[in-house]
């Protein structure tokens, strides 16, 4: 494997999915790098940078540190500006040369948060994986350290409304997966905490665009979590091994996904519920993905192949949205980390451009970031679907919202 | 202003209380005013990258070795040019640190991207990186092996190694250097001159570009060359010019390897060294120095303009940042000593070519306020934006939260008095019109794309 893009982009790296992950929270988070991650970051991979004052630094490493093991120096630099601006918590995230180095992440946030008395996170994040993997173990780590049991008042209260009340007492829906990474900051994700409200859900925390910290440390009051792109797989796995709280996977794009979704929801809400108030439970999967399967409501009855390149669960969502909407036969092309069993079998993973090109053969539509045209077969028509993950900025006001208006993509399929 | 996130008043509160970093140049150090620390990227981000630079070599290609943390800024730098078409990566991943493949790795992956391309580029950029410079990859072999396969390219060195900032040569410095490693030794011609080492072009109403084309000089500039060709015919220059400070090295590497000769110019608004620097270059050109009519109708050019600038900003406060120009304390001394108000100069660091205007004004203007860009209280530092105060330089305007400034980056071509007179002309259309700063400092690679990166 070559590893090469004659002409397409690179994704955005784990260092920085950390820091789109913990962008709102109120915390301080360091990428330890020379220089360039920040830049990069703040330009190409954060739409909120202008506008909201996170924390977000560089340790600025130079060759005699790392060549000396000169851990005091980022340590102290840190304890410095945390001691002047307050943050809630502090994380590292790390790149290619501290990998190298063999610097300690785990120890250095314990020794800090021994010196600051706040919460610290190390993520041995290396800057040789997507953001995908990054926001992932932030999330994670959030839902390790923020999210404890409910009060035993609130549980209380709950169990007593749901007992009492003649009205069914509404779900209540985690959202986790949520960066401008994915979402972008046009609405998408408070369409889908919409969504949720206008079927009959209350929606709790939103990890981690739109909550604070504090309701965060809430999202265990949750029945059910909604997973909406692959970096909220893990911290859903946590949610579950932590409270028993399952979560299904995808996004409500178009009507028959989104009734799936629903159903898919409420199931597993419903399940949580009878385990919480009864104390027993006959079925509990933890994690459901609403994937369709050739022989199970096949809807397909066209020929021609929608190929759609793009982070995992965002595409078999839209992916399930156009075999329902349209008929036509879809594959995913997955460029990004995804954990095994979120993609259906057809679905493929394909980290190089080499991968893609192959993939492509055959497709009549292509659905990808406008940075992938010039590897497509000029006899498919590509549909435009830009990713602030993928071309950053670049097409930032041409991202549809998925999930408000899916015809941006299913009226160019005839 | 910044949103406060979540409205946590009682953080930001606190630090909305404290006074932005910044230092009395009275009471500042040459050449570090402030201790280092954790770093801050503010938005402006006009200045010219790796990338923008390297693409001033016509039909070249750029193939950058990295991990994908590294490649993400530099792959959609070329893609907000759009040059993509010129640029290719080959992406480090964890297994290549421990397999020790890295020397095969930048081998077959450059040399896959090559035999991919649609037409074979001349000219081939390999940007290796830290990672490279750390597990002592053997680049002298990778380089051989690259030009057995493909003799009929130039290849060249270049680095995205910005740890090594503070070790020997800045990158900035070797990017500089490394445009012109890929000319081809020829005949010398003695009334040839290329200006080296500007991302942009000099200004042709420059006393500079003025005296040698008056003098018969056929002048050559790498962001005026369109091929290949036009670019190799720069190896015939008998001088070499620069007056980029980070320019140097590149220019003692050209007149060491074809020849020629380097005549090192200072960008200033000093007027007695403005005019020792054309001195010295009528000196090294063997032509006549400028007579002094000529020196008097400059300076009295640059005075009238301050003077007309002066009386319509009256007390207006004024802002400097560094990357409007190599000598911004130089520049805050031409305005200071002409009655303006400057109030604040932001920097990191104070560098050579300053420090005798540094130690000029922290005698005579010890008030003058220094602020950082980099330190990590920059964050928070951004002002409400209420008062009118003119900018010079994107990093000013940013901070200092305003519309009326001067959209000027490495010293946008600027030379000698010329330097002087179209500073106070721009500082006055900054006064008269207000532009759309959030917008503008956003832009990467100022003036690249005005077309001279753009190849061919």
């Amino acid at each position: 494997m070559k590893q090469t893009s004659r002409i397409t982009s690179t994704y955005s790296a784990d260092t920085m999915g950390v820091c789109s992950a913990l962008f709102e929270l109120g915390g301080m988070t360091i990428m330890h790098d020379a220089s360039g991650c920040n830049s990069t970051y703040t330009t190409h991979d954060e739409p909120r940078w202008y506008d909201m004052d996170s924390m977000v630094y560089i340790s600025a490493l130079t060759e005699m540190e790392a060549i000396m093991g000169d851990d005091e120096k980022l340590l102290g630099d840190i304890e410095d500006a945390a001691r002047e601006y307050h943050p809630g918590f502090v994380a590292i995230a790390g790149t290619p040369i501290p990998t190298m180095t063999g610097f300690d992440f785990e120890a250095a946030a314990e020794v800090l948060e021994q010196r600051l008395g706040i919460p610290c996170f190390g993520f041995p994040t290396t800057g040789m994986n997507t953001y995908i993997h990054g926001a992932s173990m932030a999330l994670a780590g959030l839902v390790d350290r923020f999210i404890d049991d409910p009060s035993k008042d609130w549980i209380e209260a709950k169990l007593k409304e749901v007992e009492t009340s003649d009205e069914e007492v509404p779900f209540k829906v985690n959202l986790i997966g949520l960066t401008p990474l994915d979402f972008s900051v046009n609405g998408q994700a408070e369409s889908v905490a919409a969504w949720l409200k206008e079927r009959g859900f209350e929606v709790g925390a939103r990890l981690a665009m739109g909550s604070s910290l504090e309701e965060i440390g809430r999202a265990s009051e949750c029945e059910v979590n909604l997973v909406v792109s692959a970096a909220g797989y893990e911290a859903g796995l946590m949610m579950y091994k932590k409270f028993a709280i399952p979560s299904v996977i995808g996004l409500p794009i178009g009507p028959k996904q989104s009734e799936l979704l629903e159903d898919a929801l409420r199931k597993a809400a419903g399940e949580y519920r009878r385990f919480r108030t009864s104390g027993t439970i006959y079925e509990r999967t933890g994690m459901t993905s609403v994937k369709i399967h050739p022989n199970d409501l096949d809807p397909v009855h066209k020929d021609e192949i929608v190929a759609i390149i793009g982070e995992g669960i965002t595409s078999f969502s839209l992916a399930n949205c156009v075999r329902f909407e349209t008929g036509h036969k879809t594959k995913v092309l997955c460029a990004t980390e995804c954990p095994d069993n979120v993609l259906r079998e057809w679905d493929v993973m394909t980290p190089d451009e080499d991968d893609i090109i192959l993939e492509l053969a055959g497709a009549s539509y292509i659905i990808a970031d406008p940075l992938y045209e010039p590897i497509c077969p000029p006899d498919a028509e590509f549909i435009a679907l830009p990713s602030e993950a993928f071309s950053g900025r670049l097409y930032r006001d041409d991202i549809p919202n998925l999930i408000a208006d899916p015809e941006t993509i299913l009226r160019r399929l005839s | 202003m910044l949103k406060r996130i979540n409205e946590r008043d009682d953080r930001n509160t606190e630090i909305n209380k404290k006074e932005i970093p910044h230092i009395r140049i009275g009471d500042a150090e040459f050449p570090a005013p402030f201790k280092s620390g954790l770093e801050y990227a503010s938005p402006a981000r006009g200045t010219w990258n790796i990338v923008h630079t390297g693409m001033l070599i016509p039909e070249a290609h750029e193939i950058f070795v990295c991990a994908s943390c590294c490649l993400r800024g530099v792959v959609l730098t070329a893609a907000e040019m759009g040059a993509m078409d010129r640029f290719s990566t080959v992406e480090i991943r964890e297994h290549n640190l421990l397999d020790g493949d890295m020397e095969d790795l930048v081998i077959e992956g450059v040399s896959d991207i090559i035999n991919k391309l649609p037409k074979r580029p001349p000219a081939v950029l390999v940007y290796t990186s830290c990672v490279h410079h750390f597990t002592g990859v053997d680049l002298d072999m990778i380089y051989e092996r690259l030009r057995e396969r493909f003799p009929d390219i130039d290849f060249t060195d270049c680095y995205m190694n910005p740890i090594m900032r503070k070790s020997g040569l800045t990158p900035d410095q070797l990017m500089r250097s490394r445009l012109y490693t890929m000319l081809h030794e020829r005949e010398i011609n003695p009334r040839a001159v290329s200006i080296i080492g500007n991302d942009l072009p000099t200004d042709e109403e420059s006393e500079l570009m003025q005296m040698l084309l008056a003098n018969d000089f056929t002048v050559r500039e790498i962001t005026s060359c369109r091929t290949y060709e036009e670019y190799q015919e720069m190896a015939e220059s008998a001088y070499y010019i620069s007056y980029y400070p980070d320019a140097a090295p590149g220019g003692d590497m050209l007149a060491e390897r074809l020849g020629g000769k380097h005549i090192k110019l200072k960008f200033s608004f000093d007027y007695e060294e403005i005019d020792e620097s054309f001195a010295e270059l009528a000196g090294a050109l063997g032509i006549n120095p400028r007579k002094p009519d000529e020196i008097s109708d400059a300076r009295r050019l640059c005075e009238d303009e301050l003077a007309e600038t002066k009386e319509l900003a009256g007390d207006m406060p004024i802002a400097i940042d560094y990357t409007y120009c190599t000598r911004p304390l130089g520049l805050a001394k031409l305005l200071l000593t002409h009655g303006f108000n400057v109030r604040r100069v932001y920097l990191d660091a104070v560098s050579a070519g300053d420090k005798e205007a540094f130690d000029f004004l922290k005698r005579k203007y010890p008030d003058l306020d220094l602020a950082p860009t980099v330190h990590a209280g920059m964050r928070f530092a951004q002002a409400p934006g209420h008062e009118k105060l003119l900018a010079l330089g994107q990093k000013a305007a940013y901070f200092e939260n305003t519309n009326h400034f001067v959209n000027v980056v490495e010293g946008g071509g600027m030379m000698g008095y010329e330097a002087v007179y179209k500073t106070a002309r721009l500082m006055r259309e900054a006064i008269n019109n207000e532009k759309n700063m959030k917008e503008l400092v956003g832009i990467k690679g100022l003036g690249c794309e005005s077309g001279c990166c753009s190849g061919i």
